[in-house]
């Protein structure tokens, strides 16, 4: 089970919020600029680490506000969590 | 291979059952191949031996990083079935559930298959629909499903007795799939593995692939493990969750996400319900092992996740959800739980495909890869061996994601 930190309500049991889903990578800074393929890459390559991802889950059974956490995918270790 | 049957049974009887051979041999690791499959579950054995069987290759050598069959082969929930929604998919797993139901014969391993079909129980309207397109879809390429009404379930399902008019979900309708089964893994593991090794195939347990290597012309030209350099032409990654950690030391990106899915198995007690039961819209599916154990499993870790154990709050609710629909299952004791880690791709359709490095072939993306192991070994090895695509697995090639023409496929999960 994991103990999220929201912003205003302090560490809170996972059950209280949704996932949210991965956080997108950075989008191209020069969007016109880079080729097809690339920008395909960017669309459908996730990252997929065994170690920490940026991911973000919304406090819905809570005060409602969307966090990013940082959350290890081989040990569950929770890092930089924030609004 | 020394066949198994009821004479050799005898036999080892009366000398007390010390002569049995060994099932497969352990060869000392040979620094060259002309294959090398990497991961000795169920979809790496399998294309081993049709690799030997189908192609006559000679010299394939199997690489595991720990003891055979304990990855993912072992690991789910040994249900075999073909309900799925899209023209690509429904003739592979057509095929699967029909090799499947002929392998104790071709293995000569008894793997318990008990063809038992698979209720789906619904409990809203638009879940109906869906699978009610499915069925129509399924019709199209000779699979089976067929709807049932709440009766007739309640009739075949004696414990389902949560679920009435006036519950929060109560049950709708369903559907009947005749041709699912479940059966034995270890034995599907073992099986292909004794089989393959009769074949010459090299089984190398506890040889971990630290990274793949390629040639200065980019091809693949074999891996690197703990006990040195392996060389070989070509390389087939069967390494369900840890296929992009793998594919990325050859400088290789592939579009999949790895998530954790876990399942549990209850006290063993008398018979009580002999076919599978199978619950969407509440998040949860059943089935009685040979054992007497309720074998359960429920829905995914949302989160990407390479551990292999179950979290508290998946298990919670897949136990809630399950108390439900059978509330006196309260009073059992549950044994053990378990997780795999597997990989999966936007569309939740397989990889099965060629990569931009010569030579290296992956088989990905099974989110439910049990029941595609003998479809998939059969398809994987063709490819392996002919560099072509069989056209079971012509569709999931790695291109699709370069041209945006996903296989959207919602028969995947079975808690989907």
């Amino acid at each position: 089970m994991l103990l999220l930190t929201c912003p205003h309500c302090g560490p809170r049991d996972e059950r209280e919020f949704v996932y949210g889903g991965p956080s997108a990578a950075k989008r191209p800074d020069d969007a016109g600029g880079i080729s097809e393929e690339a920008w395909i890459e960017h669309l459908t390559v996730p990252p997929n680490p065994v170690g920490a991802v940026a991911e973000h889950w919304w406090h819905a059974r809570g005060c409602g506000e969307w966090i990013e956490v940082s959350r290890d995918t081989a040990t569950h270790d929770l890092g930089g969590t924030g609004g | 291979m020394r066949r198994h049957s009821i004479f050799a049974l005898a036999r080892n009887a009366l000398t007390g059952h010390r002569n049995w051979p060994e099932a497969w041999r352990s060869p000392p690791l040979r620094d060259s191949y002309d294959v090398i499959v990497v991961g000795a579950g169920g979809h790496g054995l399998a294309t081993a031996y049709y690799l030997a069987k189908n192609h006559g290759a000679r010299s394939v050598a199997v690489l595991d990083r720990g003891a055979l069959g304990t990855g993912n082969v072992g690991r789910n929930t040994v249900t075999v079935r073909s309900n799925y929604l899209r023209d690509e998919s429904i003739p592979f797993y057509v095929k699967s559930v029909e090799l499947y139901g002929g392998l104790t014969k071709e293995l000569n391993f008894n793997l318990m298959h008990s063809k038992r079909g698979m209720v789906d129980v619904i409990q809203t309207y638009p879940k109906l629909r869906d699978i009610r397109r499915r069925m129509y879809a399924m019709h199209l390429h000779g699979s089976t499903y067929r709807p049932m009404d709440v009766a007739e379930i309640r009739r075949r399902i004696p414990p389902l007795t949560g679920g009435g008019a006036d519950s929060r979900l109560p049950i709708v309708g369903g559907m009947f799939h005749p041709d699912a089964a479940v059966n034995r893994h270890d034995a599907v593991a073992w099986g292909f593995a004794r089989a393959a090794d009769a074949l010459g195939v090299e089984i190398h347990q506890n040889v971990p692939v630290k990274s793949l290597l390629r040639g200065s012309d980019g091809t693949i030209r074999g891996v690197e493990t703990a006990q040195g350099t392996v060389r070989a032409g070509k390389v087939g990654l069967a390494v369900s969750g840890h296929t992009t950690t793998l594919a990325e030391t050859a400088g290789l990106r592939l579009p999949l996400r790895t998530f954790n899915l876990a399942a549990f198995v209850s006290e063993p007690v008398k018979p009580l319900i002999d076919v599978v039961v199978n619950c969407p819209d509440i998040g949860c599916y059943l089935s009685q092992s040979d054992k007497g154990e309720l074998v359960v499993g429920g829905a995914p870790d949302l989160g990407q996740s390479f551990r292999r154990d179950i979290k508290q709050t998946v298990f919670e609710d897949a136990v809630a959800a399950m108390l439900e629909l059978f509330p006196s299952f309260k009073r059992l004791k549950l044994l053990r739980q378990w997780g795999g880690h597997l990989d999966i791709a936007h569309d939740a359709s397989p990889i099965v495909s060629g990569t931009d490095v010569p030579g290296l072939f992956v088989t990905a993306g099974w989110w439910g890869g049990y029941k595609a192991i003998p479809a998939g070994g059969l398809a994987f090895a063709h490819l392996v061996a002919t560099g072509q695509p069989h056209p079971l697995i012509e569709p999931y090639s790695i291109r699709r994601f370069r041209r945006l023409e996903f296989i959207f496929e919602s028969g995947t999960t079975v808690v989907a």
